[in-house]
């Protein structure tokens, strides 16, 4: 027996409605269901932190819940950052002047984890960064230029 | 890899969750902030055919004083832990010790239950449990009771815990008047599980002499290891730095039993316990002293 659940959630201000088996993790959800591919899945064992989103304004590693779990939630992901790509975020807009990237594949869980982070910490030290850091991995840049795209984002954010 | 299929229910209240660990003992498994039961099911090293997840029981989820104690329901999310005012005041330990469990995006999630309940010997909140002396609340369909921390764990990844019973409350003990505290802990990098840990308390009398002390280890063992004959030959002393340092040797020559893992063999497990063990008993100590 295939159980199927049906559920209503929020997902950068938009509603959906879908019934999902119960095991379908969040992740393939907003990428598999929504064509939300800016969600990123690494190692879906919680360490790498590519499928970072955020639930109701907290960071959340997306392949360590369910669907079902965000029924009833409000779901943001690097989608819902902007608009369009003449109109960046200003910490997208930062980590493109600081080069902050390479391959691209650790940014969206980068940029959901510092929403909040920078949120919570407005000026914070570069020790404060790394650390804000250590739960998401990047093969490609060495993290300097994503420190210093960070604190560049935290300047013009002030 | 994707987990294998398993039945879903999602109870809003306790008892609904007894009703269903009742129908479904021996199959249905607790789902709490899943941050380490995931990850098992993702590599299908767990394959639960039933899940009675606690996300919505609300009143799972509080952080209060009472009665001289800290009471915690097991749904509160490690991050709640680490701002909690109560927290802060009551038991310091505590609040200085639950950044060092992995990062902010499991902490938002990972709750003081879950922790506990896995009872993985590398994990910091057992180690707590153990040495601020907690009391653990257990629940099923047919009563409940309260169990020590000391007879909670049974080694690694085993607890007391009957498959019917829900873990629902943490009972915290006010830390003691005049008491000092510490944790330490080295990990490759900032939110990896540690190689080594340690919680240390020390209380010290009027006369400024060592009135009580706890050492509980992580990693060092099959589960929180408390170091009993180190901290008791604490007790009645003066501490100085050649007593605290036979204790240390005491601690991590004889009490601990670290297996060592790729990071680290067990000679140097045993080598950052000593190291470890000094520097939080002389910053216990002289944490004791400042309050007094
Ligand atoms: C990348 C990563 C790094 C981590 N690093 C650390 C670290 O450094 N230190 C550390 O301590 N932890 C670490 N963790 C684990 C994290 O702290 C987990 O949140 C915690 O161990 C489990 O809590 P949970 O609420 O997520 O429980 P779950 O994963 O939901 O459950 C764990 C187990 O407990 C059972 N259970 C849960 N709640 C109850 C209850 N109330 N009653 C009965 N049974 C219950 C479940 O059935 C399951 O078997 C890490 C996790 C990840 C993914
Ligand atoms: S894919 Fe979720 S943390 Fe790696
Ligand atoms: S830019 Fe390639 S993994 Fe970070």
């Amino acid at each position: 027996m295939t159980q199927s659940i049906s559920i209503t959630l929020k997902v950068n201000d938009k509603e959906y409605k879908r019934e999902v088996e119960p095991r379908l993790l969040l992740s393939d959800f907003l990428r598999h269901e929504l064509g939300l591919t800016g969600t990123h899945v690494g190692c879906e064992h919680g360490v790498c932190g590519a499928c970072t989103i955020l639930v109701d304004e907290e960071s959340a590693r997306s392949c360590l819940m369910f669907a079902v779990q965000a029924d009833g939630h409000n779901i943001m992901t690097v989608e819902g950052l902007t608009k369009d790509k003449d109109n960046l975020h200003p910490l997208q807009h930062a980590f493109w002047e600081a080069h902050g990237l390479q391959c691209g594949y650790c940014t969206p869980g980068i940029l959901m984890t510092m929403i909040p982070f920078l949120k919570q910490n407005p000026d914070p030290t570069e020790d404060e960064i790394r650390h804000a850091l250590s739960g998401n991995l990047c093969r490609c840049t060495g993290y300097q230029h994503i420190v210093d795209a960070v604190k560049l984002a935290s300047e013009k954010m002030k | 890899m994707k987990p294998a299929p398993f039945e879903y229910h999602a109870p809003d209240s306790i008892e609904q969750a007894l009703g269903l660990m009742s129908q479904h003992a021996g199959e249905g498994k607790i789902l709490a902030g899943g941050q380490s039961l995931v990850p098992a099911m993702n590599f299908r090293v767990v394959q639960p055919s039933v899940l009675i997840d606690l996300n919505r029981v609300a009143e799972l989820s509080y952080i209060r004083e009472e009665d001289n104690a800290i009471r915690i329901g097991s749904m509160a999310r490690e991050r709640h832990l680490e701002f909690d005012s109560s927290i802060k005041k009551r038991t310091p330990l505590l609040h200085e010790a639950v950044p060092f469990i992995a990062h902010p995006q499991i902490r938002n999630r990972g709750t003081i239950g879950g922790s506990i309940v896995n009872a993985d010997p590398a994990a910091e909140l057992p180690v707590l449990m153990l040495a601020l002396s907690a009391r653990l609340k257990a629940k099923s369909k047919s009563g409940e009771r309260w169990v020590e921390a000391k007879d909670f764990f049974a080694g690694m990844f085993t607890t007391a815990l009957e498959p019917d019973e829900i873990l629902v409350e943490i009972e915290l003990p006010f830390m003691m008047p005049n008491t000092g505290w510490s944790f330490m802990e080295v990990a490759p990098r900032a939110g990896d599980y540690a190689l080594m840990g340690v919680a240390a308390l020390i209380t010290l009398d009027g006369n400024g002499k060592c009135e009580a002390a706890k050492l509980v280890y992580l990693n060092a063992g099959d589960g929180p290891v408390d170091a009993i004959e180190a901290a008791e030959s604490l007790v009645g002393e003066a501490l100085n730095d050649n007593l605290i340092e036979s204790a240390a040797v005491i601690a991590s020559e004889k009490e601990i039993n670290p297996f060592g893992n790729m990071h680290a063999s067990t000679d140097f497990q045993r080598h950052l316990a000593k190291v470890l063990t000094q520097k939080a008993l002389k910053q216990a100590t002289q944490r004791a002293g400042e309050s007094q």
